[in-house]
């Protein structure tokens, strides 16, 4: 059996009955990637020879399964670099509180990180300093972003399961266009503390995962308040693996009518409507339901996010770690650092980030952009009094061709025009499949709930699953 | 013309919390370079900040202590720049919400009379590290970096460099007080800025707002201002314009000198720091902070001229510590004879902890201890030089004054036969002297008491000694 075929939580059966060494899985998975991985790009650094000898507890519950690291999450003594020249050769001396929790849980943490976006800034991977990830689908099309290489490796078999981070979209967005699930859990719920910040206020960790129901047990695992992250919050986690039992008769299903515009590609709209008719055939309720303010996600999210990224990035100076181009004056020093270690979407961010927070500009751009990001979040309020969860396309069009957007940010920048929202509000979201265009490229849901509301969110996409197959059809290699 | 000065004085103290305001590094001074760092305070990535609750308190005291309105919620802004003693290149500051707004500090001027000067805000910040630059290298040393630091902006209330370094006076021992800070300018915890302009006197309006830097004593605060003073009325009387700068007091000169101008004007770009929240400042909590203030150098001076009759330079001294003070107090309830015990603590006990160079917060004497000395003195069981000496020994070996003395056998001599059989050996020894005090010379009297307590070891009771030698020699 190729045992990287499978589910953690298959695996967990498997070793019930028969013992299977942390090394076998991963043996099968290194051959998958020197079968694959040099068409993919999905994990980066391939050539490096890593010490595999660690202290892991692979007798704990994970049994030693292994867990593919997006490149953004630091992992101690395992370079970190964000897919970024500037963070060149970047060793974490400490591990990020959820691959604590991993390691405490026995998970093997993979030795090779996934490939990404520079700093996560992008929705197609294209923007990593090691190369664009392709997609498993179809070799000339983008596997999403910014979590691409998490998405594609999941969907290739060259993983287990995966965690990636959202800002914008990053989990959900690569996950549809991969044909697997991803999961934003709530922002407060996973803790930030070693993932390695773009935007503070948006940034949340999440499961890539082959099933809804690896994604409840890698949540299950990661989840939970960190005093080492004040934004984290500290309520109690539910056992979101119990959530997976209850069907949905009577759920109030809202379809956001200001997510069926213009641009949305047909094929995409089609595969939604008959997910809505299985979820009514499943004893849902769906309405219609609106979120007035939806128009000005995109424009909000690019204010704020670019904001903190400016600051954030602030700190890869060349000064303490990674790279550094040598300068007699300090001056020239930052500006040559900065200038080559930065890619080009890196740079434009910085750029836009420094001005909407200048003085005389702040006011007009990021004050603004707050309030009408509280807008947003009441829509979302408002529209939870009603209906439980809703459902929407995570994005307008299936995986796009590589190179296709790249030199049009504002077009790219609107592939996620249908994720944003959730980070905008903090609120839980997940992406699933739902079908593929007749070009055989994966097509995704999303269904998102209110804070902290996950078990809503996996209840639903759970119940979607046990009565489709799109999950279980995977991408000819 | 005349001109009056309007003076605000901008403090940074750093607030003597065990660990830093965002991590739980130690906030030791002195200890080898970068050896107090963590990923948090050397801002690597993917780490967070998390507020030291204590820092928040201590801050709180001082808000509290300088009348200041205390808002009902407090944030953390990133102030943005680029240098290498930041790690992050952007500092966890206050900038819209600080702590505390809105109050004032009561100082005594040389008249005795007393004003009150504003507190215009206050607000907590962190550290930055401390750059050291060799010959062909800069080094960076992020222990300092983190440290809780509070900023104390006065209103420009202040009408001339007197009254600046009095502020200071009374501010730094308000902080000792509280026991929050160790403002010790020599190693920085405490850091002082002055804005400065002059105006014709009695105008409502400001003049030019110069900046001065880089004073490292509140002397040099104050001979910096009166510099300043003196400078910018040669500008003005001379009908030239000045020019909004930032000067550096250089203590050699004795001159205030421009600051290298920076390229273009600083904008740091404020905003909210996602990584943490908003604080709600707990109206209970604040309720216990401010029952649990220590009573205050203001309130103690009056008390203790009211209850102990102490005046003038005296109770400046004895308030001027906290330490100090709650010792004089603590002895005056077990012997309630104030002067006397003021005498001892002023004179012996003083100069003996300078020379031992023990502070009054490391002192180890107990109260009642130190009492018993002064009774065996006061009951002349002991003279002043043995007492002296006891106290000496008391300190340095933590033992009881009657413990030492009888290990050394020095209580006072005031035996009247044993000082007679004294006074006739002194007398027979020494023909000279007692046939010049015959002769008129009264001074021969004291010499001879001086043999004769020489030969005593300091032992004899001096007041009793003379009296005798008088009373033979006379006959």
């Amino acid at each position: 059996m190729e045992l990287n075929r499978l589910t953690a939580h298959q695996l967990l059966e498997l070793i019930k009955v028969n013992s299977i060494e942390s090394q076998e899985i991963i043996s099968f998975l290194e051959k998958r990637i020197k079968e694959i991985d040099n068409k993919l790009n999905a994990y980066v650094r391939k050539d490096r020879t890593v010490d595999v000898k660690s202290e892991e507890n692979t007798e704990g519950f994970l049994k030693g399964i292994p867990i593919s690291i997006k490149d953004n999450i630091c992992t101690k003594w395992l370079p970190t670099e964000c897919c970024s020249k500037i963070l060149e050769g970047f060793l974490p001396p400490y591990d990020a509180t959820v691959i604590e929790k991993l390691k405490s849980y026995g998970a093997k943490i993979f030795p090779l990180k996934t490939n990404m976006d520079e700093f996560a800034f992008g929705s197609s991977t294209e923007n990593s300093y090691f190369g664009p990830t392709h997609n498993p689908w179809n070799l000339e099309c983008v596997a999403g972003g910014s979590s691409g290489g998490s998405a594609a490796a999941v969907a290739s078999d060259e993983a287990i399961f995966a965690l990636g981070t959202d800002t914008g979209g990053s989990i959900r967005q690569p996950a549809s266009f991969c044909g697997v699930v991803g999961l934003k859990p709530t922002y407060g719920r996973v803790s930030r503390y070693g993932l390695i910040a773009f935007a503070s206020s948006l940034d949340v960790i999440g499961p890539i995962t082959k099933d809804v129901y690896d994604s409840a047990l890698l949540l299950n695992i990661i989840a939970g308040y960190d005093p080492r992250d004040s934004t984290s919050v500290n309520i109690e986690v539910p056992d979101y693996l119990k959530a997976l039992n209850l069907d949905i008769k009577g759920i109030k299903i809202g379809i956001p009518k200001e997510y069926f515009v213009e641009g949305l590609d047909k094929q995409v709209k089609e595969s939604l409507d008959e997910a809505i008719s299985v979820f009514k055939k499943l004893g849902a309720e769906c309405r219609e339901v609106y979120l007035p303010h939806t128009e000005y996600a995109v424009a909000v999210y690019y204010i704020i996010a670019t904001a903190e990224a400016s600051s954030n990035l602030a700190r890869f100076d060349g000064i303490q770690y990674g790279y550094r181009i040598k300068q007699k004056n300090l001056i020239s020093l930052y500006k040559k650092t900065r200038g080559q270690g930065f890619g080009q979407e890196a740079k434009r961010r910085i750029i836009l980030g420094t001005f909407t927070l200048a003085h005389g500009y702040y006011e007009a751009y990021y004050l603004r952009a707050l309030k009408v990001r509280t807008l947003i979040k009441n829509d979302f309020d408002e529209v939870f009094k009603e209906v439980d969860c809703l459902v929407t396309p995570t994005s307008p069009t299936p995986a796009f061709k590589i190179g296709e957007k790249i030199r049009d940010p504002l077009k790219m920048y609107l592939s996620d025009i249908f994720t944003i929202s959730a980070n905008l509000a903090g609120i839980p979201a997940i992406s699933i499949p739902c079908g593929f265009t007749k070009n055989n490229l994966p097509i995704g849901l999303q269904i998102l709930s209110s804070p902290f509301n996950e078990e809503m969110v996996l209840r639903v996409a759970y119940n979607f699953e046990q009565n489709t197959v799109w999950h279980k059809i995977k991408p000819k290699l | 013309m005349e001109y009056e000065a309007v003076i605000g004085l901008e403090v940074h103290v750093q607030l003597k919390t065990k660990t830093k305001a965002f991590c739980s590094c130690s906030t030791e001074f002195g200890n080898p370079a970068n050896t107090q760092t963590c990923p948090i305070c050397l801002g690597l990535p993917g780490s967070l900040p998390v507020l030291n609750k204590t820092a928040l308190e201590y801050a709180l005291k001082v808000c509290l202590s300088l009348n200041c309105k205390i808002q009902e919620y407090t944030k953390f802004d990133r102030k943005n720049y680029f240098y290498p003693d930041l790690p992050k290149n952007y500092q966890i500051s206050q900038y819209d919400l600080p702590l505390a707004l809105g109050g004032f500090l009561e100082i005594e001027l040389e008249t005795g009379d007393r004003k009150k000067i504003g507190i215009h805000r206050i607000h907590l910040e962190e550290d930055a590290g401390k750059l050291i630059h060799t010959q062909d290298k800069s080094l960076v040393d992020f222990n300092r970096c983190g440290i809780p630091l509070l900023e104390i902006v006065s209103e420009p209330e202040i009408a001339n460099p007197q009254e600046a370094y009095q502020y200071l006076i009374s501010l730094k021992e308000l902080l000792k007080y509280l026991d929050v800070s160790d403002c010790d300018m020599e190693k920085g915890s405490l850091r002082c800025d002055a804005n400065i302009s002059l105006r014709k006197k009695g105008s409502l309006s400001l003049g030019t707002k110069i900046e001065l830097k880089n004073m490292n004593s509140f002397k040099a605060v104050r001979d910096a201002l009166s510099y300043e003073i003196y400078r910018q009325k040669l500008v003005l009387q001379k009908r030239k314009r000045l020019s909004q700068e930032t000067r550096l007091w250089d203590p050699k000169k004795e001159k205030t000198f421009p600051m290298r101008r920076k390229e273009e004007a600083q904008d740091y770009r404020y905003f909210p720091d996602p990584d943490l929240p908003v604080f709600v400042i707990d109206k209970e909590k604040l309720k216990m902070l401010k029952a649990s203030l220590p009573e205050l150098p203001f309130e103690k001076k009056m008390r203790f001229l009211k209850e102990y009759g102490i005046t003038g330079s005296e109770l400046d001294f004895i308030v001027s510590e906290r330490q100090i003070a709650d010792y004089f107090e603590a002895c005056v309830k077990i012997y309630p004879k104030p002067k006397t015990i003021f005498n001892w603590i002023a004179g012996p006990l003083v100069s003996e902890l300078n020379e031992l160079k023990i502070s009054f917060r490391e002192l180890k004497l107990n109260p009642s201890d130190f009492i018993e000395l002064i009774r065996m003195f006061e009951d002349k069981k002991l003279s002043n030089i043995v007492a002296k000496e006891v106290l000496k020994e008391m300190l340095r070996t933590e033992k009881k004054a009657n413990q030492i003395v009888e290990e050394k056998g020095l209580l006072q001599i005031s035996d009247k036969d044993i000082l007679s059989k004294l006074a006739w050996e002194v007398i027979s020894e020494n023909p000279v002297a007692v046939s010049d005090y015959r002769s008129g010379k009264i001074n021969a009297l004291m010499f001879l008491v001086g043999q004769a307590m020489k030969k005593m070891k300091g032992k004899a009771d001096p007041k009793l000694l003379q009296v005798i030698l008088k009373e033979i020699l006379d006959k």
